[in-house]
């Protein structure tokens, strides 16, 4: 009954025409992101770079990807760490 | 001096080439001097929506190719003194026609019309970047649905790189009735997603049907409600500052009433 009223009203979060808002303005970020294959990998390529500075990495078990939930979207890299460098900024300094 | 408008969206079926006969066939009503030019080659039917298919003698690639005169390729529309097609070719494909081409085209036809209509075929590719090539202004068509507005957003992204700069929205086919219930987008919610200005909205008309089947756009109708927002769309156009039909109208219960007994 109450479902029945808030459709009578257009309160409903939950028509379809607000589902098919959502949906739109998740697949906007991305067209308008212009997320190619290849930018992911470039993308990838200067983290590795920038964090081999400091500690070594798995870098075939890397992964970056996009995250879409809640409305929102996140950039989710999930690196794996295999030992700190010591002194790392200093080497660096000296190198 | 004319100005070229290029009536796109990406995405096919939402209404470009019916959009592009009425704006012209508007147009043309109000006086001015009006050529459209359809430039789906392979996929010609601006023609058949204006009722002038079988006319055709000479067609776009004709004249790029100088196989003829432009004035040869154009055909005269019988109902309005101003108004004329050029028609896209049949039995070729898109890349018959180059950019460059068609900045020419473009250029000589705006020495003669006030506006130079273009249709632009459906998708992104060669097409797409034919028609927008010589385009002072461009409208981007679309319907209140999921996939029709994501294409359209593909396409302003792509025309303001084009440096097209501010294209105007036209939302075609909107049910007033189911947007009420909350089963369709309104207006306001198109606007907020795709961020650009309205030039008019085309309600669901059975009319449209009717009048496509005779090849008599729908503008020339004073009955239909699609042909209102045309030629209040067309006025637009030509600066007129003209407000929004009223869509909901039809929708109170005593204006309904009123309909039924014959009052309206």
């Amino acid at each position: 009954m109450l479902d029945f009223l808030l459709r009578v009203f257009g309160k409903d979060a939950s028509s379809s025409k607000n589902v098919a808002k959502d949906r739109l303005r998740l697949v906007l970020v991305h067209d308008r992101a212009d997320v190619s294959p290849q930018l992911l990998e470039d993308l990838k390529e200067d983290l590795i770079k920038v964090i081999t500075n400091y500690m070594d990495i798995d870098e075939r078990a890397l992964e970056v990807n996009f995250d879409n939930s809640d409305n929102t979207v996140a950039l989710v890299a999930n690196i794996p760490v295999i030992k700190m460098k010591r002194n790392a900024k200093r080497e660096e300094k000296i190198g | 001096m004319g100005e070229v408008i290029v009536i796109t969206s990406g995405k096919g079926g939402v209404g470009k080439t019916t959009t592009s006969a009425n704006i012209g066939t508007g147009l043309a009503a109000m006086g001015y001097k009006v050529v459209l030019v359809d430039t789906d080659i392979g996929l010609r039917n601006l023609d058949v929506v204006l009722g002038l298919e079988n006319r055709i003698v000479y067609d776009i690639v004709d004249v790029t190719h100088g196989h003829c005169r432009l004035k040869q390729a154009l055909i005269k529309d019988k109902r309005f003194e101003g108004l004329h097609l050029l028609p896209a070719a049949q039995t070729k494909d898109k890349t018959a026609v180059s950019p460059d081409q068609m900045r020419e085209l473009c250029t000589e036809l705006k020495k003669d019309f006030d506006y130079v209509i273009i249709d632009c075929p459906a998708g992104i590719e060669q097409g797409f970047k034919n028609a927008i090539a010589g385009a002072d202004r461009a409208l981007v068509v679309t319907t209140p649905e999921v996939s029709a507005v994501r294409d359209a957003d593909r396409i302003i992204g792509l025309l303001e790189a084009a440096e097209l700069r501010s294209p105007k929205l036209i939302v075609n086919r909107l049910r007033p009735r189911m947007v009420k219930s909350g089963d369709m987008m309104s207006i306001d919610d198109i606007i907020e997603i795709l961020a650009i200005d309205l030039l008019g909205v085309i309600p669901e008309d059975e009319m449209i049907v009717i009048t496509t089947n005779k090849g008599e756009p729908a503008v020339l109708d004073n009955k239909s409600r699609a042909g209102q927002a045309y030629r209040n769309m067309a006025r637009r156009i030509t600066g007129e500052d003209v407000p929004l039909m009223d869509l909901y109208a039809d929708l109170g219960l005593v204006n309904r009433l009123k309909k039924f007994i014959g009052f309206k």
